[in-house]
């Protein structure tokens, strides 16, 4: 077997080094009834290389991929150009097969990166301090919750409609088990976000108030009207961000007023890679750092006085804490945190800020030409790079149409809010700076003859 | 023991006869050993290392957005060949298994193999959007769901959820279907029962989900107490969360009865598969009365440990806990392809008792892949050998160092895959993190150290089966060294290490003053 060392001669040799007769000999610890005497019965035999990947590359071959397709799909997780470079450097296995950096003296790389992307975080975000990622946006999204819970002593947080649905739901599901309050709204579909809604929700008992930016439809809510409002009754603003490129056009929430902010990284570096692993973005300011969520990484010096970092503030975390943790979380999203950091990088403040323009111009001409297709309306006033239109048809039925044509045609709403009646004509539509003139035209083109 | 190579030679450190530490350098680098400043040390705002297609960059077509920033975000880029050059000369200030010997207990830091990483970047898994509609994505779901079938079949457990993003994000999984069980009996319960020597994460995650947590003590020997543990339960007691094998390295020989008192008094078994590696194809916990088991992909299954993520925590399910699994799974369809059942059709097709959804999307479908081409590589056959070899090479450690260094249950018999050492016998002052840190010098990751809590100055040495025996050799005798000097209360290990990148950090620096992001 091409990953096990050992050979027949290593393991005889050692067995008797240990004074055991056969490799059975030492499981006697299980009860003889739970071992089993060979392998797993109903399971097939080891594999060549060759063999398992020609599995894969078949089963691999059954998808439709982004890249072979008119694409207009986002709704928390986007099609960006990744350059080649990310992904090689992420495959140095001293990045790929390293651990956590507990041992820091032989983590400096590791640990130097999270350093730099905390600080790129922070600043993307206009916050003063970030952490060293969470698994993705959704369970940052609960993260921050949860934090704005502990900073106010109080167990009502209000989500705005503009919540990207999965978002909402798995806040949904461990609320149900923490006994916090969520008041949560569905989105409609009109140009204008549900600012007035959410601020007219928050009283004197909120913890924090959650809205997205830009929304799940695109939308640009006002969020520092939203961040004194919800300052003014002494709860926290939480910003979601799923759609980070957006901030190198936008303004970044802190500056806005944001309390907390959190995101999902993958727009950058990570690829669409069917839903995961994803990056959890996590930012706030100073004064609530030991309340944060997750690990972080803090500048120090090494006994000769050189400058080196470690992972800090542990007392919060798991391993020592235990049940009086700010978070259960222990493996995060490292390898993703890298690629991000080096995508970014890459780009730099003045490289994101060409590539949101091309991403919001690539959709600007989306919108342009999908209003020519009779019956199509589009809702949004204001949006980055994504935008709802309403359909005369069910959504989910000319999305899958659409796919018949080998087009990936967007997100419908009746696929995120099942049962949604007043939301089944509406369909999210996203482009980036990999949209092409050939793409907008292919989609036109194909919904035209759908809709027809 | 000593020898690196059978000729017994070994690289003469002091050839020369000047101490290599005596040697300053203009640039502060050590040869091979380079220094990296902060990107924002060396970027600058106006550098950028992509270029784009900027065809009909129409800027017209900016108008109308609100909250516009006003200038860039403050971030400096780099050109690629300073990016490649800073990640590279980085990386090259880590440890990693691929260099050698990484024996972190609990964490099984095997080999990674690069056809999971090759697998793993096929298009048809990585380059598809979660939404995409089901008939385009069917090579990304029957990936979902050969691995569910697999880890189905290997734990002897009735259903899978894949979509927890760790081993934590599974341990509250797991934690969810109980809660979700027991509602749906009308019975809430408020506590959950964790042994002392289980992972933090387990009572992090028990407070997490709303539970009162109750430890439960071990007994000399390194197991759970049993008698303490049923003796405590009872209507109030939801389950209890036993890691098997434990965190002494060893395995809780009574779990079946444990599992059966627990059923008994109306709750429910979580395992902390954390430890899984040691008995992958040779013992399934469904046969010992688990009902819920999260399995580290990033550990038994070799998915890459990337400096701290991404994991992935698929939970095995018993019959009673599988209807409460969280939304999405995947469903096998008599015509062959593979349907994802989520919010939109849950209900109608009868599995309106889901408790809902951990995360956004499916889960882990990068780790899915990884795993999935792992084993399929080893097939039943070769994941039988690996538990095989993984307890028998840290049996061969606990043999070859139990003259020198404490091993407080190696008495009792053999361990399973990790060989647990304490810090007695050492000299007044030496501690297990002077060894720890001269393992550093010596080449190596040091093991997991002070955990668990329940032995003193505990060192938890795993050294998986991805080990030579000739790799093994060399940790043993690297190990004999240090714990001689230990012992004997060689002064020089106290400050070790002294070959690093870095000496020791002061990590009381960096708590009290956080500097967690650059400033000028």
């Amino acid at each position: 077997m091409r990953y096990l060392p050992l050979n027949d001669a290593d393991r005889a040799a050692m067995l008797e080094s240990v004074g055991a007769g056969s490799i059975e000999d030492l499981f006697v610890d299980v009860p003889a009834e739970a071992r089993l005497a060979g392998p797993v019965p109903g399971l097939p035999m080891h594999a060549s290389e060759m063999a398992v990947e020609r599995h894969m590359a078949r089963l691999s071959g059954e998808s439709l991929t982004a890249g072979e397709a008119p694409f207009f799909l986002g709704a928390g997780a986007y099609r960006h150009h990744v350059p080649a470079s990310v992904d090689h450097l992420i495959q140095r296995g001293e990045f790929l097969t390293a651990y956590t950096p507990y041992q820091p003296e032989i983590a400096q790389g590791t640990l130097q990166v999270l350093f730099e992307f905390q600080t790129q975080v922070a600043r993307l975000f206009g916050t003063d301090v970030a952490n060293a990622s969470l698994y993705d946006g959704s369970t940052a999204c609960w993260e921050a919750i949860t934090m704005a819970g502990r900073v106010t002593k109080r167990k009502k947080a209000v989500l705005s409609g503009g919540v990207h649905p999965h978002y909402v739901e798995t806040a949904r599901t461990m609320a149900k088990f923490t006994g916090d309050t969520l008041v949560t709204r569905q989105p409609e579909l009109v140009a204008a976000s549900d600012d007035d809604a959410v601020i007219a929700d928050i009283d004197g008992e909120t913890a924090c108030v959650v809205v997205q930016y830009p929304d799940v439809l695109g939308r640009i809510p006002d969020v520092a009207r939203i961040a004194q409002a919800a300052q003014a009754k002494g709860a926290l603003l939480i910003v979601v961000v799923t759609e980070p490129v957006a901030l190198g056009l936008l303004e970044s929430p802190g500056a806005l007023g944001a309390d907390i902010v959190v995101g999902e990284g993958q727009s950058l570096g990570v690829g669409l890679q069917f839903g995961g692993p994803y990056l959890g973005l996590f930012g706030c300011r100073e004064k609530y750092v030991r309340q944060m969520p997750g690990r972080l990484c803090g500048e120090t010096l090494d006994a000769d006085g050189k400058r080196g970092f470690v992972l800090t503030l542990s007392t919060r975390e798991q391993h020592i804490r235990r049940e009086k943790a700010t978070s259960n979380i222990c493996t995060n999203s490292g390898l993703c945190a890298l690629a991000f950091s080096i995508h970014m990088t890459l780009l730099g403040g003045k490289g994101l800020e060409k590539m949101a323009k091309l991403s919001r111009i690539r959709a600007a001409q989306t919108a342009q030409a999908l209003a020519k297709v009779p019956g199509v309306k589009i809702v949004n006033d204001s949006y980055f790079n994504e935008f709802a239109v309403v359909l005369p048809k069910d959504a989910r039925t000319v999305v899958r149409a659409l796919a018949d044509k080998g087009v990936l045609g967007g997100v419908s709403l009746g696929r995120l809010y099942p049962g949604a009646e007043a939301l089944s004509g509406g369909l999210l539509v996203t482009a980036t700076e990999c949209t092409t003139a050939d793409d907008i035209a292919a989609l036109v083109s194909a919904l035209e003859e759908v809709l027809a | 023991m000593n020898e690196i190579n059978p000729s017994g030679w070994r690289p003469a450190m002091r050839e020369s006869g000047v101490p290599a530490s005596a040697i300053e350098t203009f640039t502060g680098n050590r040869a091979l050993q380079l220094e990296e400043a902060l990107i924002f040390e060396i970027g600058n705002l106006e550098h950028c290392g992509v270029d784009f297609d900027e065809d009909d960059f129409d800027e017209t077509l900016l108008g109308g957005l609100p909250s516009r920033r006003s200038a860039p975000v403050d971030l400096p880029g780099l050109t690629e060949p300073e990016a490649v050059r800073h990640y590279t000369r980085l990386s090259r200030q880590n440890y990693a298994i691929d260099l050698g010997l990484f024996p972190l207990g609990s964490c099984t830091m095997k080999h990674n193999p690069r056809l999971d990483e090759k697998v793993a970047r096929m298009p048809g898994f990585a380059d598809v959007h979660p939404l995409q509609p089901q008939s385009t994505v069917q090579g990304a779901l029957k990936v979902m769901n050969e691995l569910a079938q697999w880890l189905i079949t290997l734990t002897g457990m009735h259903g899978v959820a894949m979509t927890p993003k760790a081993g934590a994000h599974g341990e509250l999984c797991g934690l969810l279907c109980i809660r979700a069980a027991l509602e749906a009996r009308g019975d809430a319960r408020e506590v959950i029962l964790v042994p002392e020597s289980a992972h933090g994460t387990n009572p992090a995650t028990a407070a997490f989900a709303g539970y009162r947590v109750e430890n439960i003590p071990a007994t000399a020997d390194g197991r759970v107490d049993v008698a303490a543990l049923t003796a405590r339960l009872g209507p109030d007691v939801a389950g209890v969360m036993i890691t098997n094998p434990n965190t002494c390295g060893l395995f809780e020989r009574d779990l079946k009865t444990i599992s059966d008192a627990v059923h008994a008094a109306g709750g429910f078994v979580y395992c902390d598969g954390a430890n899984f590696n040691a008995i992958v194809g040779r013992v399934r916990p469904g046969d010992l009365g688990v009902d819920a088991m999260h399995i580290n992909l990033h550990k038994t299954f070799s998915t890459p440990h990337g400096g701290g993520g991404p994991g992935s925590g698929p939970v095995v399910l018993s019959e009673a806990l599988a209807p409460y699994g969280p939304l999405p799974f995947t469903a096998r369809q008599a015509d062959g392809t593979v349907h994802l059942v989520e919010e939109e059709t849950a209900a109608e097709e009868g599995h309106g008792q889901a408790f809902g959804r951990m995360c956004a999307f499916h889960g882990q479908m990068g780790m899915y892949t990884r795993a999935l081409a792992y084993i399929l590589s080893h097939g039943a056959d070769g994941l039988r050998q690996v538990s095989g070899d993984a307890v028998l090479n840290a049996n061969y450690v606990l043999r070859s160092l139990d003259d020198v260094l404490d091993a407080p249950f190696g008495a009792a018999g053999p361990c399973m895959h990790e060989a647990l050492f304490s810090d007695d016998g050492f000299a007044e002052g030496f501690s297990t993190l002077d060894l720890a840190k001269g393992l550093i010098d010596e080449g190596f990751h040091p093991m997991t150290v002070y955990f668990p809590l329940v032995v003193h100055g505990a060192m938890l040495v795993e050294p998986t089966e991805t080990e030579s025996k000739r790799s093994l050799d060399q940790f043993i005798g690297a190990m004999r060294s240090l714990a001689e000097r230990a012992r004997a209360g060689d002064e020089a290990l106290k400050s070790a290490p002294h070959l690093a990148p870095r000496r020791r950090l002061d990590e009381t620096l960096a708590a009290r003053k956080p500097k967690l992001v650059w400033k000028t």
